[in-house]
């Protein structure tokens, strides 16, 4: 959780990099402030606000009682006068408590005031599992918040994305949904991903919604995917090149605004897509991409049937060897990806499916 | 708190702009849903006629909306929740436009997208919401805001005693009290959520006590006055000002109509909002007014036809406005 200086370029983890970005933000406008359950002197839960309270005090680092509800729709309601408010709400999986102000009024008050309203709020909130906190603990859930209009979804991969991303946020007149997962935070009590710790410039920089990212090119096979699974589909990239399997990922980056150009792009040129996701199967992202794909088959020719790895409709389990069965694992990512490359060409399915 | 003369004299135009607006919208509600649709079973269509949709009115209930808002100004905020057009009205929220919106009108609050439950306008800082309960957070936030503005702003929740069972309120009513801030909640009691009683609903005569919860003051207003409505809130918004924290405020209120109108109200006894007519608020506020000289009959009669013209030239306005564009119905999801 320090600083390192690698080769000369600062590195930040990626908890440092929000921080940061947070920061940065309340000093240059002052109507943006953080409130949420232990962002003060615990600095979040996540360390997503570390430093923060003693730079700015209590006023503009408010300590919450744990009360979503109540949180939640003051955030509606400063923002309504203004006001930037950040509400961090430490776990995804605790939104039910409060849903009702966040897809009721932050996510329709702008449109039912015809646009006349404008709701400035970004809440941040933690994903995803792997660390064994079992079903109420460690969902992902982006997804459901896509589902609903009137709601901008960010979950990044890595230090220097969550930066950038989190000030476009905070910047943003609309309400933002700012995941980020557990796992590649860079907490020092949770194994994480080393990628997701990269060079972060010191200054402020904004990095717009809706622009995917390469992180690797590739020609045989496009990995749509985001947050940590961005990190494991490296990993697996790096391995099946060994194998001779040339691998693209794409990190989505935001899925509301959706980069859907992006994908596109990426599986046209490789003609074979695996959708990597966290979140839920069923009903979630991953279906999304696959339509997406389907419903541009007329310009893409796919060389394989679309491949979905995600969560099978299961809550997450506690027992370690079930959560790690459930979420897919840099394992579970090539074995899918050398199944797409062994498929026939789908030309050929489509063929022998006529004869 | 005693009103000024101004001030009664302005609750007692509210007032009968209130009413002379809810019951002129009883009446055009009903155009095109009765007389009763037979075919397909239909006995009451919701949908159709020119204001189509759910509609909850508030005639019984101005003095609570009077009494408060008599105190605000501009800058204060008002949430209010699905019965709210008396409050918009006495906060100053623009007739026609609010009107045009429960058509369905591109000229209106919200172009449409809104309807007569979700009315909102920035300029006077009123907004309401179909959800029970959902307004208590969101004026916290109001409230919040003025403090870190540095202004003496406050804001009102308005809701009704069947939202107070729910959890946002007693969630609110903590973070107000322990944030210390300039917000007022003010229950109407009009003794019946939708349709289930206050003694089915809630385990205390009168939510005021339940302020002690909370530590802050509880304010019962037994009578559906608007000159006692404006002492308790007059007091509540003025310690809210000083910086002295919240007010819970409960007011014992009327609701004549049903909780939407084609509501059969079987739960309610025969003769029940006839007999609470009666004893009217605003005729006894007249009667008041008159013995103190402060208005006489052709007065009287002159404001009354005034409000009646405002209200007239509001429903025009929102029946000859034009619809939105349906294409316009993919715009304003965001901001930008």
């Amino acid at each position: 959780m320090q600083n390192n200086t690698k080769s000369g370029v600062r590195t930040l983890t990626m908890a440092q990099a929000i921080a940061e970005a947070i920061g940065q933000e309340m000093e240059r406008d002052s109507s943006v402030f953080v409130m949420g359950e232990d962002i003060g002197k615990y600095g979040g839960i996540f360390s997503a606000t570390t430093g923060l309270l003693d730079r700015f005090g209590p006023e503009r680092i408010m300590e919450t009682p744990i009360s979503e509800t109540a949180f939640m729709g003051a955030a509606v309601g400063a923002a309504a006068e203004g006001l930037r408010p950040i509400a961090e709400l430490m776990f995804v999986d605790f939104f039910g408590v409060c849903f009702d102000q966040i897809y009721n009024h932050m996510a329709k008050n702008s449109y039912m005031s015809g646009g006349a309203l404008k709701l400035p709020v970004v809440i941040t909130t933690g994903i995803g599992g792997g660390y064994n906190d079992a079903a109420q603990h460690s969902q992902c859930l982006y997804a459901s918040f896509a589902h609903m209009p009137g709601l901008k979804v960010v979950v990044p991969s890595n230090a220097y994305d969550a930066k950038g991303l989190m000030v476009q946020a905070i910047r943003d007149d609309n309400p933002v949904v700012f995941c980020y997962h557990k796992g590649i935070m860079g907490l020092s009590w949770m194994s994480y991903f080393e990628g997701s710790t990269n060079a972060v410039p010191e200054e402020a920089y904004a990095i717009p919604f809706g622009e995917s990212r390469i992180v690797r090119e590739g020609r045989d096979v496009t990995i749509v995917t985001l947050s940590q699974m961005v990190q494991k589909a490296a990993i697996a990239a790096e391995q099946l090149a060994q194998e001779g399997i040339s691998v693209e990922v794409l990190d989505l980056r935001t899925i509301v605004p959706l980069d859907r150009a992006g994908v596109l792009a990426s599986v046209a040129k490789t003609g074979r897509v695996l959708i990597a996701d966290e979140d839920y199967l069923s009903f979630g992202l991953s279906g999304e991409i696959a339509a997406l794909v389907a419903e541009h088959l007329d310009t893409i020719q796919l060389r394989a049937p679309v491949k979905r790895l995600a969560v099978p409709d299961v809550p997450i389990p506690f027992s370690r060897p079930l959560e790690q069965a459930v979420i897919p694992q840099v394992d579970a990512i090539a074995d899918a990806v050398r199944a797409l490359v062994r498929a026939e060409p789908i030309h050929q399915l489509q063929q022998g499916a006529q004869a | 708190m005693q009103p000024t003369r101004e001030h009664l004299l302005w609750m007692y135009e509210k007032m009968i702009e209130i009413r002379e607006y809810e019951e002129t919208m009883a009446k055009v509600y009903l155009e095109g849903k009765l007389p009763p649709k037979i075919q397909k079973g239909l006995a009451f269509d919701i949908g159709a006629g020119p204001v189509p949709g759910e509609m909850h009115l508030a005639a019984g209930q101005e003095p609570v909306a009077v009494g408060v808002c008599a105190h605000l100004g501009n800058d204060d905020s008002v949430v209010g929740a699905h019965r709210s057009h008396h409050f918009a009205i006495a906060k100053g929220v623009p007739l026609d436009a609010m009107t045009a919106e429960m058509f369905g009108k591109d000229t209106g609050l919200g172009r449409g997208k809104g309807g007569h439950m979700h009315l909102f306008h920035v300029p006077t800082k009123f907004s309401c919401s179909g959800i029970v309960g959902a307004s208590a957070p969101q004026a916290c936030g109001a409230a919040l805001a003025a403090r870190k503005l540095g202004k003496d702003w406050v804001a009102i929740a308005f809701f009704g005693e069947g939202a107070a069972n729910q959890g946002a309120f007693h969630e609110a009513l903590n973070l107000a009290a322990v944030w210390k801030l300039p917000v007022v909640f003010v229950c109407e009691d009009n003794k019946y959520g939708i349709s289930v009683e206050k003694s089915v609903s809630t385990s205390v005569a009168s939510n005021a006590v339940r302020g002690a919860a909370y530590g802050m003051p509880g304010v019962l207003v037994e009578r559906n006055d608007a000159v006692e409505v404006y002492a308790a809130a007059g007091a509540a918004i003025a310690r809210a000002r000083r910086g002295e924290g919240p007010t819970l405020i409960e007011v014992k209120t009327d609701r004549y109509f049903g909780h939407f109108q084609g509501d059969p109200e079987t739960y309610r006894p025969k003769g029940e909002s006839a007999a609470l007519r009666q004893d009217d608020p605003i005729v006894r506020l007249g009667a008041r007014l008159r013995a103190e000289g402060l208005i006489d009959d052709a007065q009287d009669r002159d404001l009354r036809l005034k409000a009646s013209a405002r209200v007239e030239a509001a429903f025009a306005f929102g029946r000859n406005s034009p619809y939105p564009d349906p294409q316009d119905a993919l715009k304003h999801v965001f901001a930008d």
